[in-house]
């Protein structure tokens, strides 16, 4: 391993090139692949500073704002992380990590948590951070004047108060164990407070960038913040982003030189963009997720059966194939991401069975089913292809889908919760508790399966207030299987988010939890 | 001379009794279209109480004719407003967008326009030849294929085989001139293959009908030279029919290069008012569809204007 390690550290400060080391790695007895892996962790301990990234970012419209309350789209939330920091962060292997909370500490009842604040933190107005400022950035998304996004999710907050400079008390209106996950949110960014408003408009922030000019569906210019508090981050000295919605615009730019990097490759031709010398394909695979969703008030899908029936119905390799060309994992039939810490593992892969989909349809009293599936490209790209292919797989089982294409201006208003049943995707939540509260809870204003379980509702409070992991895990296992057996869910598949990087980027393990390394990329990559 | 300014004014103010009547219509189809701004800026994440707060501060929650009348009241005023999305003012976010677009047209228009007529001059001085037909047959290919389809191919051909010119039109405001040129070259010449065409084939038409008359053959007979007869007995007849394609083509440049615009990546007005209807931001789409009305009605008149001062016969009435 001597000789491995010398290699190490020749490729480590730069004094062998990474084919070099490819090639010795491999002549040592290393795999192409283990060669490659060790290249990226070396060249993972060793961020470099300097030189202007330029993102090209598939979302951006000239009616974006700087107030992360509606941030909309990728291209305002990677903008948001740059120049913001939240209370805490997932850090970029899935962990909670702190950011500009020290420390946390909850009341045995997880009713009150106390969040110390860093100390010594600027914004880039030159102003210290305070508890007041943070006080400030929550109340923007409370309250009945709020148009935040983020209201509901900040709704079981009763009081938010300061004690002292540096400590925030937030109560809760009941436990909640996952509390710290939420303040990570990419809405709940801190803003500095001016007579106890938080300043949203400005764009000030703590984070690693400031915001020199912001074109709305254009492009921002950012620079390095120099007081920036975190140690080993933000190694660009700029940033630039540019919108670019058309995905062949954006490919020509990256294969051209144009752009460093870009978010939503065309997974059509992504094989053939990998092919270019100067290109890598990054793939995250996280929580984000598409669904086809069934309204359980409304016949038929009030019958358990005929939705059992539905959900054995569908090959789901062959949507992943089809529709992801690969770039996901089969979905079963519940929200929670194989990289959630408490996603039941164990719980049997739903496959597609065209003699179970027989026997529920007969357990449900019918010898054939007629239904309507409302999709269209706005709910996920591809929706339509998959409702059609959804349609030829359930025809087998006598099951007749009618696929109903809807228009795609207007579709999160007028289909999605009102049609009694379409193909909906879900960005996907960092906690079980988060994802289930927002889509499953009873009465939650998104629960769009309008699934009402009082067994997994009662499970819902109890977890969330359980401070002890081993019995969470129980009872979110069990959750888990209520909605994969009896909700109004089909999850057929979970999406990757597939980037393309030139071969001058480089970047530790990338965050699944969001695109483009959980909307940290600025701040956390550098070039090689 | 007075004829001439009587029209321009009668027309002026035709103009603007059109602006108004487009205003309306546009304000009308936007509020047909289903969903409003509150809607559309939250899109999945809406809330009931969300949607109604963003109403109420926007005044959405105002009936849609006391909402047209504010507006209204505030542009006779000449305050465009503000766009509801983002709060910015509407003069701020259509200025630089204004002159990225007439900037593209401006340079799409003095590529195409002498290109067009030349070909179309020489298409009729060597009519039926092997050079007609060739212009011909490649015109007409251009203009038909889709523009987002010749942009890619020029992309193809200029900025990823032969690295010549950017992919995209990355335009900031303190560009100088001839960079800025560098860089909307490629989305000026897939406009420039677009209206070629047109124009090429108008003025060739118009040329070729009047080589048929009477004083062209006079002309003929003298001995003239066919490149003279042409340029300086056939041309000045024909420039009328000719103007007017020009300017339509002109117009067009201005108002409907929304494709070239998503393909290149170029900030123009185009994307802004995309943008605009598909978040129901009233204001914006407002302001935009003044714009290019007013583009429409500037353009006619100028084609009305020159095809009079063409024509001999037309300025001076009997």
């Amino acid at each position: 391993m001597r000789d491995f390690d010398s290699c190490k550290d020749l490729f480590a400060s730069g004094k062998m090139t990474r084919r070099d080391f490819m090639q010795r790695a491999m002549a040592l007895g290393a795999t192409t692949a283990l060669a490659s892996t060790m290249a990226g962790q070396v060249m993972a301990a060793t961020p470099k500073k300097g030189g202007r990234l330029r993102l090209g970012i598939g979302h951006g419209s000239t009616t974006d704002t700087l107030d992360p309350a509606t941030y909309e789209n990728l291209y305002v939330q990677v903008m948001g992380g740059a120049a913001h920091n939240k209370l805490t962060e997932i850090g970029n292997t899935g962990d909670l990590v702190s950011e500009l909370a020290e420390s946390w500490e909850p009341t045995p009842d997880a009713i009150q948590w106390r969040f110390k604040l860093r100390k010594g933190v600027e914004f880039h107005s030159g102003k210290t951070l305070d508890a007041d400022d943070v006080v400030a950035s929550f109340n923007h998304h409370r309250g009945d004047d709020s148009k935040s996004a983020a209201k509901p999710i900040v709704d079981p907050i009763e009081d938010i108060k300061t004690d002292g400079k540096d400590t925030v008390v937030f109560t809760m209106k009941s436990g909640n164990a996952d509390f710290p996950f939420i303040v990570s949110d990419y809405h709940l960014a801190i803003l500095p407070s001016k007579d106890g408003k938080a300043d949203a408009t400005s764009g000030t922030g703590t984070g690693g960038y400031t915001i020199e000019k912001y074109e709305p569906g254009v492009r921002t210019a950012l620079k390095r913040f120099p007081n920036y508090w975190k140690s080993g981050k933000a190694h660009f000295d700029e940033a630039e982003m540019l919108s670019i919605v058309d995905v062949a615009a954006r490919t020509n730019a990256l294969t051209t030189g144009e752009i460093d990097a870009m978010d939503r490759v065309d997974i059509k031709t992504a094989h053939l963009l990998a092919r270019k010398p100067n290109v890598n394909i990054a793939e995250t695979s996280g929580t984000a997720h598409y669904t086809f969703a069934m309204r359980t008030d409304t016949p038929p899908f009030d019958n358990n059966h005929v939705r059992l029936a539905l959900k054995h119905a569908v090959d789901r390799e062959a949507l992943l194939k089809t529709i992801l060309r690969g770039h996901g994992v089969v979905g079963n039939d519940h929200p929670i991401g194989r990289s959630n810490r408490f996603h039941a593992d164990d719980l049997p892969q739903r496959s597609y069975d065209i003699d179970k989909a027989k026997f529920h349809l007969k357990k449900a009293g019918l010898s054939s089913l007629k239904v309507d599936l409302s999709a269209a490209d706005a709910a996920f790209a591809g929706a339509v292809d998959a409702a059609v292919l959804f349609k030829e797989h359930a025809a087998k089982a006598g099951i007749d889908i009618n696929v109903v294409r809807e228009p795609n201006d207007g579709y999160w208003s007028n289909v999605w919760l009102k049609k009694p049943w379409c193909a909906v995707y879900w960005g996907g939540r960092p906690t079980e508790d988060w994802m289930f509260s927002t889509a499953y809870a009873a009465g939650a204003p998104w629960n769009d399966t309008f699934w009402e379980h009082e067994r997994f509702n009662k499970l819902l409070i109890q977890a969330r207030a359980e401070l002890d992991e081993a019995k969470r895990r129980d009872m979110y296992t069990e959750m888990q299987r209520l909605v994969r057996d009896d909700g109004g869910v089909l999850v057929p598949m979970f999406n990757n988010y597939v980037m393309g990087l030139s071969t001058k980027v480089a970047h530790d393990t990338m965050g699944a939890n969001w695109s483009l390394d959980g909307f940290r990329a600025i701040e956390r990559w550098w070039f090689a | 001379m007075d004829q001439i300014l009587k029209m321009v004014a009668q027309r002026l103010a035709l103009g603007v009794v059109t602006l108004f009547v487009v205003s309306l219509i546009i304000f009308s189809a936007v509020q047909l279209l289903p969903g409003d701004l509150a809607e559309a800026i939250l899109g999945q994440s809406a809330t009931p109480e969300t949607v109604a707060a963003f109403r109420r501060e926007l005044k959405l929650d105002l009936p849609a004719h006391e909402r047209y009348f504010n507006w209204l009241f505030g542009i006779i005023q000449g305050d465009l407003g503000r766009s509801l999305a983002n709060q910015r003012e509407i003069t701020e976010l259509i200025g630089g967008r204004l002159l990225n677009t007439l900037f593209l047209a401006a340079l799409a228009a003095a590529i195409a326009v002498p290109l067009s007529l030349t070909l179309g001059i020489l298409a009729a001085l060597y009519r039926n030849s092997f050079y007609d037909r060739a212009v011909n047959v490649f015109t007409l290919s251009s203009i038909s294929f889709p523009e987002f389809f010749v942009a890619y191919i020029l992309i193809l051909v200029f900025a990823v085989n032969l690295g010549m010119f950017p992919s995209i039109s990355n335009i900031s405001g303190n560009l100088e001139f001839w960079e800025r040129v560098y860089r909307t070259i490629l989305p000026a010449l897939t406009l420039t293959l677009v209206v070629v065409a047109h124009m090429m084939r108008m003025t060739r038409a118009a040329i070729i009908n009047l080589l048929a008359s009477p004083y062209i053959e006079m002309a003929n007979l003298k001995g003239i030279k066919r490149g003279r007869v042409i340029t300086h007995h056939a041309l000045p007849n024909a420039l009328s029919p000719i103007i007017n394609v020009i300017v339509l083509n002109l117009a067009y440049l201005v108002v409907g290069v929304v494709i070239v615009e998503v393909v290149f990546v170029y900030p123009g007005l185009g994307q802004l008012m995309v943008d605009s209807v598909s978040k129901r931001d009233i204001p914006v789409v407002q302001a935009c569809s003044l714009i290019f009305a007013a583009t429409y009605v500037l353009l006619n008149l100028t084609a009305d204007i020159l095809s009079i001062l063409s024509n001999p016969r037309l300025l001076h009435p009997r």
